[in-house]
């Protein structure tokens, strides 16, 4: 009850902000930047794909008739449904650790975590390459030590994509994750233990419902991420796996088929535009991230 | 009220008499962060079915030992044993304790009712009694009706009767309080009070209570911990610690006192003259100490205020208000004396213009009225 009135409080006080009109003179300079640089380009885009080749509805048409980019969609979503699963999972795994390690190890942790988000996605996918490959690391130490006698194939094909697109993602799912469990209340959990809860039905029945929606906030944004993904499935993919992202680019930069490209890469944002729509009836977007 | 609401399903929560009530034994505990000793060395002995409060500053370690009750945190030092069995090492789930936590500490994400089950769920009792215990728990707190509210839809005094009715609904060997009702406003925490009180004289369950506010322990307790700097500094009955404190902290820290020094002149059999500047007064009580300085306690309300020289009172000194403040019922009096600032509490009748600033008053009061100090 206590909730609901200061909510009615706040919007009794705080009424919807009337700007002046010479406030939105001020605004105006974003407002143009983001038309120009944003707004248009998607409009162009959205325009291409139904215009391109000829006007109409012709090439979403093909994605009812075409088996290549049936399959182009399906593993760009599966793909991306197994990197949300790993990260998300692992994040889990780390944001958890931190939560009750010491200071200094969380500083250790954190920075561990953080140092891959500031080298170069492409970088990353090499070197990933260089462990993986054939002759790489980790199955040349494999072999000369025995353990297997055929080289282990983890790059390009769907294992590569998936853990390059695993390690990428894992910081995503780590923040909102760490974030949220910083904000459940100890004494809940204490209070767990002293009502008779071992710590691990503490943890099944109390902390992991806590921090559902962290795992939310964390596994759309890595889905979401994952949709768009290029360099890394295209490396470590080496041309075998295409996502939709690959795609696209073939198509303008290769094929020259602006209207297909253009329509895929608005299947794309629609269906992001879509996936947010959706979520956000279910939990607050804004909150999720951290906006409010 | 608590004790009219509950009617026809009380059965199921244990009263009086039914079950014994647990006593608690701390031998030397202690507990250090670093070099810093949260609690230094504590030896006490709690009674079963005793209310017991402690009370202290915050920082004071008052806290500290209650988790260590509790089993949350692992003393450096010392054993905790209920009745003969000792519980030092016990993990949390099986000291069988019930706990009221600062900010009643609700599963947000359960129901009222699905709150209170959840201590009956872990020890998997059937559902049938579980929900017999939780319908006559949620009636002992008047919760009835609102099982399956979520906690964010209670207001702040509801919310901490399902953190009572959860926390004795499974009939633990002793409930314990963390500042319970730090959130309420005044007026809540008064009738929160009383029902506490009233509970506990149903259950009969010894209960420790953790407070700063001493207005609480006061009016709570069968007995009142004062802690100051992780140590006992006094332990006893409200009226005895009120009355009869031995140091000046306690004298300071439950409710006001003035503390005034002065040097011991003569010592009679059951009485003493102490010298304060150039006044004579008398204490009626003996200091151990033949000569020396000497610390006494006055009430503010023990002292008497009078336009005119109090001729027959054989303690009073002469002064001028510096300020008065009106509290309702009485009022608050600072007057500039010349043994120092002294606080006079009196009864509001008398008119403002008695007490204006620099109006020249008369303090007196009996002998009987001083405590002598320690420290």
């Amino acid at each position: 009850m206590n909730t609901i009135a200061a909510k009615q409080y706040q919007q009794k006080t705080h009424p919807r902000m009337r700007f002046p009109t010479s406030a939105w003179l001020l605004v105006l300079p974003l407002i143009l930047v983001l038309g120009v640089l944003y707004a248009g380009p998607i409009a162009s885009v959205l325009w291409l794909s139904v215009t391109d080749p000829s006007p109409g509805l012709g090439n979403y048409e093909r994605l009812l008739t075409s088996d290549a980019l049936q399959r182009v969609l399906w593993s760009t979503f599966r793909i991306s449904a197994l990197t949300t699963l790993f990260a998300t999972l692992l994040g889990y795994l780390i944001a958890y650790t931190m939560l009750h390690a010491s200071a200094r190890h969380r500083h250790w942790i954190m920075a561990f975590v953080l140092v891959p988000f500031w080298v170069s996605v492409l970088v990353r996918a090499f070197a990933w390459l260089t462990l993986l490959r054939t002759e790489g690391v980790l199955n040349t130490a494999l072999v000369s030590s025995g353990i297997i006698t055929t080289p282990l194939d983890l790059v390009r094909n769907e294992i590569g994509v998936l853990i390059g697109m695993v390690h990428y993602m894992i910081p995503y799912a780590v923040l909102p994750l760490y974030a949220n469990m910083q904000g459940i209340d100890r004494r809940i959990l204490n209070a767990s233990r002293s009502l008779g809860a071992s710590p691990w039905t503490t943890f099944i029945r109390v902390f992991l419902p806590l921090s559902a929606p962290g795992v939310a906030a964390a596994a759309l944004l890595v889905f979401v991420l994952a949709l768009g993904f290029l360099v890394t499935p295209a490396i470590l993919g080496g041309g075998r796996v295409v996502m939709i992202a690959e795609y696209v680019r073939v198509q303008i930069m290769q094929t020259v088929r602006w209207g297909v490209g253009t329509m895929m890469a608005s299947v794309l944002l629609i269906t992001v535009v879509f996936l947010l729509a959706a979520m956000s009836r279910v939990v607050d977007i804004r909150k999720l991230f951290g906006a409010k | 009220m608590l004790s009219n609401a509950s009617g026809e399903h009380s059965y199921a929560i244990s009263g009086p008499g039914a079950g014994r009530a647990h006593s608690l034994v701390f031998t030397s505990l202690s507990k250090t962060y670093g070099g810093l000793r949260a609690v230094d060395d504590i030896s006490l002995r709690i009674p079963g079915g005793e209310f017991l409060t402690l009370l202290g500053p915050s920082g004071s370690g008052k806290t500290t030992l209650l988790m260590m009750i509790a089993g949350f945190v692992q003393p450096t030092g010392g054993e905790i044993y209920v009745d003969d069995r000792r519980i030092t090492d016990l993990p949390p789930e099986h000291r069988n304790f019930g706990m009221v936590f600062q900010g009643y500490a609700l599963f947000p994400h359960m129901t009222v009712a699905e709150n209170v089950t959840y201590p009956l769920r872990v020890r998997g009792i059937s559902r049938a009694e579980a929900e017999t215990k939780v319908r006559s728990a949620l009636a002992l707190v008047r919760l009835g009706g609102f099982e399956d509210r979520y906690p964010r839809q209670l207001s702040g005094g509801q919310q901490q009767r399902v953190a009572i009715a959860r926390a004795l609904v499974f009939n633990p060997d002793i409930l314990l309080f963390d500042e319970p009702l730090g959130a309420l406003d005044r007026q809540l925490r008064a009738e929160v009070q009383v029902e506490l009180k009233a509970l506990h004289r149903r259950l009969g369950t010894t209960f420790i209570y953790v407070t700063h506010d001493q207005e609480e322990a006061l009016s709570m307790s069968d007995r009142v911990v004062i802690f100051n700097r992780g140590r006992i500094v006094q332990a006893g009955g409200p009226g005895e610690l009120y009355e009869r404190p031995k140091t000046r902290f306690v004298a300071e820290f439950l409710g006001t006192s003035n503390c005034i020094k002065g040097q011991l002149v003569e010592k009679a059999p059951d009485s003493c003259r102490i010298q304060i500047g150039q006044r004579q007064i008398v204490h009626a009580g003996r200091p151990s100490a033949s000569t020396g300085e000497i610390l006494l306690a006055i009430r503010p309300e023990n002292l008497a205020l009078s336009p005119t020289e109090p001729v027959g009172s054989p303690n009073r000194v002469q002064g001028k208000v510096l300020q008065a403040a009106y509290h309702g019922p009485t009022s608050q009096v600072l007057v500039e004396t010349e043994i120092g600032p002294v606080t006079v509490m009196c009864l509001a009748q008398r008119t403002l213009a008695e007490l204006a600033p620099e109006k020249p008053v008369w303090i007196s009061w009996s002998p009987e009225a001083s405590v002598l100090l320690s420290e």
